[in-house]
């Protein structure tokens, strides 16, 4: 374990606390000692910059499961160690906003933080190791944690069904990519990312190329939100806010672009690899734009931004691949823009969302309501929010000097740039990128103002409120005024990190590519096609704005919900009516039926292993003759055995049952079994006396009066079960003097007297040799005496309707 | 013989399943009690029957009927005493709490 491993997993460690700071300092709230691990491990990554923007990594190995080459890994490069400030530098933000957010008195903050932690720790996990089981263990673990964050107040129904919507689909989607990494595993015949890398070129050739790469996709867009798995994210918003703005936007929902940036190296190249990702991408960034012009409330209206940001970012990820079909070892910037953008947006989009999703939640606090159409006029009494807020949308927009503005034109000049590729039939279909890249930066245009104007500008009408609207607490305005700031900081002095930031993760995702120098600038001159693209989307966003009044009435805006959710909602409802009339079906509160059901399913079971491996066999030559008195036993003992179940008389059938018993001792005895016949003389006495002392109290029996069909099937599993155990018997007779092997038996022989002082070998083997076994038995005995005394003194007052 | 006891379990086990299968708690008992005598049958002859003398060795001879065997059905007997004795009380317990053994009578409600 080093520094490393241990900053990791610190924060699972630091929720074992929480609990206990939580019930025993009640005075102070939770948060403030939470506050502590990201700040602390945010500046500890820090110290890991210096490393990483000389193009260096830190690797810590930790032996977890080295014969299955499962070991706990850690590998901070450029990449990484991006994710890793963002985890712990969004992590203390939200931490601190948390502290305002909830309030100590009345929520359950123990749980919030546990949770939290939990998360962070997990997400930590994800982005740090290098190993891909590692990877996923951590990653179901995020899962997990969401679910429960987003199900935070479990009492209302669509928390509930938010979170499992959530859970069913990213998980749904974990075990895909394990699927998936399991195939990796199969070609290269290791876990480790560094060694998938070196071995690129070997899975590139392998015929299980295409489906590892289809199943590890599904994980990364189902957690990222793509298309058509996005539904679930405008479900989690039931989320406390903090939880929104850090999970949902900032990192948890990244975790899927990490994996395809981190496995860009590994699948990139691959025509197949470029164009899934791509159009999935695009078809979010499009869909998700599209919805959120149709949003009402604030927070679903910033999901499904985060939806189509996140389609964003993923098209960016799937263009830049290209750059390893054409790679010739140095950097062009024609092909490499697009992972510049996707890194820079990255960044960019973590700071005006989490701003933006911290404003919403102050908003939703301080006035009760996030429905636009009940805001309004809250610039003149939150003026800190508003500004804020202002930022971000404006950021976000893509208008100039926020880094949104910079990232946005990077953005488009990578679509541009597709038009110009020759391969991949690229000259046929590229032109639709920067098209669909255009559409879809209107609408995102056209719901950022709609989301200001609405809540902020217009009248104030305070009868549309609960509570007395006021500003915000200074507390809880901090962590969105930082982040509110760092958007202006990296719009007017972009290159501060660049050498920094984004070089060694541009470096991680494109590890065959040298000399990276981004130089991120403002002004391309009046030739950039960026450029046009920009003032057209301010254009036609201003222009779709102004006929708002046109278009609002039609059904397009006034149904907000997302049709897709109707394929999950059937598929919902058809899983769990199915699942119930599978339950009724076989759950019918019959004995019967149970046991018909073990029985068939054994005589199959046994059945089909015999026909399968052709185990069925007689044998003759190793048989004992039969003499006339055995003859006789058996006969008498069979006519018993079958008489019982035709017995109506209770009498009777204990006597008939304990002839059987007896005529079994006999059977001992001719067996050369002294023991056996001794205990079963003794065992079927004690019975019969049981027998005798509940007889008067036991019911009489009846004959049967069930259907004949009934008795039909009854007779049949019997027969088949019978069957079956007279073939094993056979069988394992005859392949067990088949086999020439020494019985163990010989050792209890030779050695009873010698090491036990015995002569009567049954009882050295049970007093002796296995004196362990029988003791246990003893208490097996014990515990049913102790079972059949209580059921017979046990009194129940009142209610015996058990 | 070995044929001839394995033919005797699958009797053994055929009638004990249909008992298992009845309507009545009584019935019930007495199949397991049956079933437990066909599973010790059954570990007996897989062995091979009467191969040697008793496993005496006071008897010193020059084979023995496998000890082992013996020792296992023999904790099997035990046990399946214990099991048979639990559920004959739990049966009457059974019995006179709900005034029945008919198991159609006993299953429980339809919206449990």
């Amino acid at each position: 374990m080093t520094i490393l491993h241990w900053a990791t997993l610190s924060p699972f460690l630091f929720a074992l606390l929480i609990p206990m700071l939580y019930k025993y300092i009640k005075r102070i709230h939770t948060g403030w000692f939470v506050l502590i691990v990201p700040l602390v491990l945010f500046i500890y990554f820090l110290s890991f910059l210096p490393v990483t923007s000389s193009g260096g990594s830190v690797n810590q190995t930790l032996n977890w499961v080295p014969s299955l080459g499962i070991n706990f890994n850690l590998y901070v490069d450029g990449l990484s160690l991006l994710f890793a400030l963002l985890i712990t530098g969004i992590g203390t933000l939200v931490v601190l906003y948390s502290i305002y957010y909830l309030s100590k008195g009345t929520e359950k903050l123990n749980n919030f933080y546990v949770y939290l932690m939990m998360f962070m720790g997990a997400m930590l996990g994800i982005v740090l190791s290098d190993n891909i089981i590692v990877i996923y263990v951590f990653w179901e673990v995020t899962s997990i944690a969401s679910s429960l964050l987003i199900s935070y107040w479990f009492y209302r129904k669509k928390s509930i069904d938010g979170a499992v919507k959530s859970m069913l689909i990213t998980v749904f989607g974990g075990l895909s990519m394990l699927g998936g990494f399991s195939l990796l595993y199969v070609i290269s015949g290791t876990f480790s990312i560094r060694e998938l890398i070196a071995n690129a070129d070997m899975i590139a050739e392998s015929s299980l190329f295409l489906p590892a790469m289809l199943l590890v996709l599904l994980g990364a867009f189902t957690k990222s939100a793509q298309f058509p798995f996005h539904i679930w994210l405008p479900d989690a918003m039931e989320a406390p806010t903090p939880v929104s703005a850090y999970l949902h936007s900032a990192t948890m929902v990244k975790a899927g672009i990490y994996l395809v940036a981190r496995l860009t190296p590994v699948f990139g190249g691959s025509a197949e690899w470029f164009w899934i990702i791509s159009i999935a991408g695009t078809v979010t960034l499009f869909w998700g734009s599209i919805s959120a012009v149709r949003q009402k409330d604030l927070k679903s209206l910033l999901a499904f931004s985060t939806i189509s940001q996140l389609g964003l970012i993923m098209t960016l990820l799937g263009l830049g691949s290209a750059a390893f079909y054409y790679s010739d070892g140095m950097e062009d910037s024609l092909y490499t823009t697009a992972v510049l953008a996707a890194v820079f947006h990255l960044v960019n989009h973590a700071t005006f969302k989490g701003s933006l999703f911290m404003t919403a939640g102050i908003v939703d606090h301080e006035t009760g309501t996030r429905d636009i159409r009940k805001l309004g006029g809250l610039m003149t009494i939150m003026p800190i929010t508003a500004t804020v807020s202002l930022v971000g949308l404006a950021s976000m927009a893509g208008l100039p000097p926020f880094n949104g503005f910079l990232s946005k034109e990077l953005f488009l000049q990578a679509t541009v740039n597709v038009v110009s590729f020759d391969f991949f039939n690229l000259e046929t279909w590229g032109v639709l990128f920067p098209v669909f890249a255009f559409v879809a930066s209107v609408l995102t245009f056209l719901y950022c103002i709609i989301m200001f104007a609405k809540a902020f500008t217009g009248k104030f009408k305070p009868e549309n409120y609960d509570a007395h609207v006021h500003e915000a607490p200074w507390g809880m305005l901090i962590s969105p005024v930082i982040l509110g700031s760092l958007v202006i900081i990296f719009g007017l002095f972009p290159n501060i990190l660049s050498s920094s930031i984004i070089e060694p993760a541009m470096a991680a995702i494109m590890p065959h590519t040298q000399g990276f120098d981004v130089k991120i600038s403002h002004w391309h001159g009046w030739s950039s096609p960026a450029l046009w693209m920009t003032i057209g989307v301010i254009v036609f966003g201003l222009g779709l704005y102004m006929l708002m009044n046109k278009w609002s009435q039609t059904s397009f805006y006034l149904k907000e919900r997302d049709p897709l959710n109707q394929v999950y909602d059937n598929w919902y409802d058809g899983l769990v009516k199915g699942s119930q009339t599978v339950t009724r079906i076989q759950m019918t509160g019959l004995l019967r039926d149970y046991i018909a059901y073990m029985a068939i399913f054994i005589v199959m079971l046994l059945g089909y292993s015999m026909i399968r491996y052709d185990a069925f066999a007689i044998d003759t030559a190793h048989v004992s003759e039969v003499t006339p008195y055995m003859w006789l036993l058996v006969l008498a003992f069979t006519a018993a055995t079958i008489a019982v179940p035709f017995i109506n008389n209770r009498l009777t059938a204990v006597i008939v049952i304990s002839v059987i018993g007896f005529l079994l001792s006999l059977f001992f005895v001719q067996f050369r079994a002294p023991d056996l016949a001794l205990t079963q003389l003794l065992v079927e006495t004690v019975t019969i006396i049981l027998f005798m002392l509940v007889f008067q109290r036991l019911p009489k029996l009846k004959k049967e009066k069930s259907r004949p069909r009934f008795k039909l099937v009854n007779l049949i599993v019997s027969i088949g079960v019978g069957g079956i155990f007279t073939m094993i018997a056979l069988s394992s007779f005859a392949f067990g003097s088949d086999v020439n092997y020494d019985s163990i038996a010989e050792y209890f022989i030779e050695n009873s007297k010698e090491l036990a002082g015995g002569y009567n070998m049954v009882n050295v083997i049970l007093v002796d040799f296995r004196g362990l076994d029988t003791m246990l038995e003893i208490l097996v005995l014990a515990i049913a005496a102790l079972g059949v005394y209580t059921l017979i003194k046990l009194r129940l007052k009142g209610s015996e309707d058990v | 013989m070995e044929i001839l006891i394995s033919v005797m379990i699958g009797v053994l086990f055929t009638v004990s399943t249909y008992l298992l299968l009845s309507r009545s708690l009584l019935r019930v008992v007495f199949g397991t009690l049956l079933l437990s005598h066909g599973a010790h049958l059954l570990i007996i002859t897989m062995a091979g029957l009467q191969r040697g003398v008793s496993p005496l060795l006071s008897l010193d001879a020059d084979a023995y009927t496998d000890p082992l065997v013996q020792a296992m059905v023999l904790t099997a007997i035990v046990i399946a005493f214990g099991v048979t004795s639990f559920i004959l009380v739990l049966s009457y317990r059974i019995y006179k709490v709900h005034q029945t053994d008919d198991l159609e009578e006993l299953r429980g409600s339809a919206d449990e």
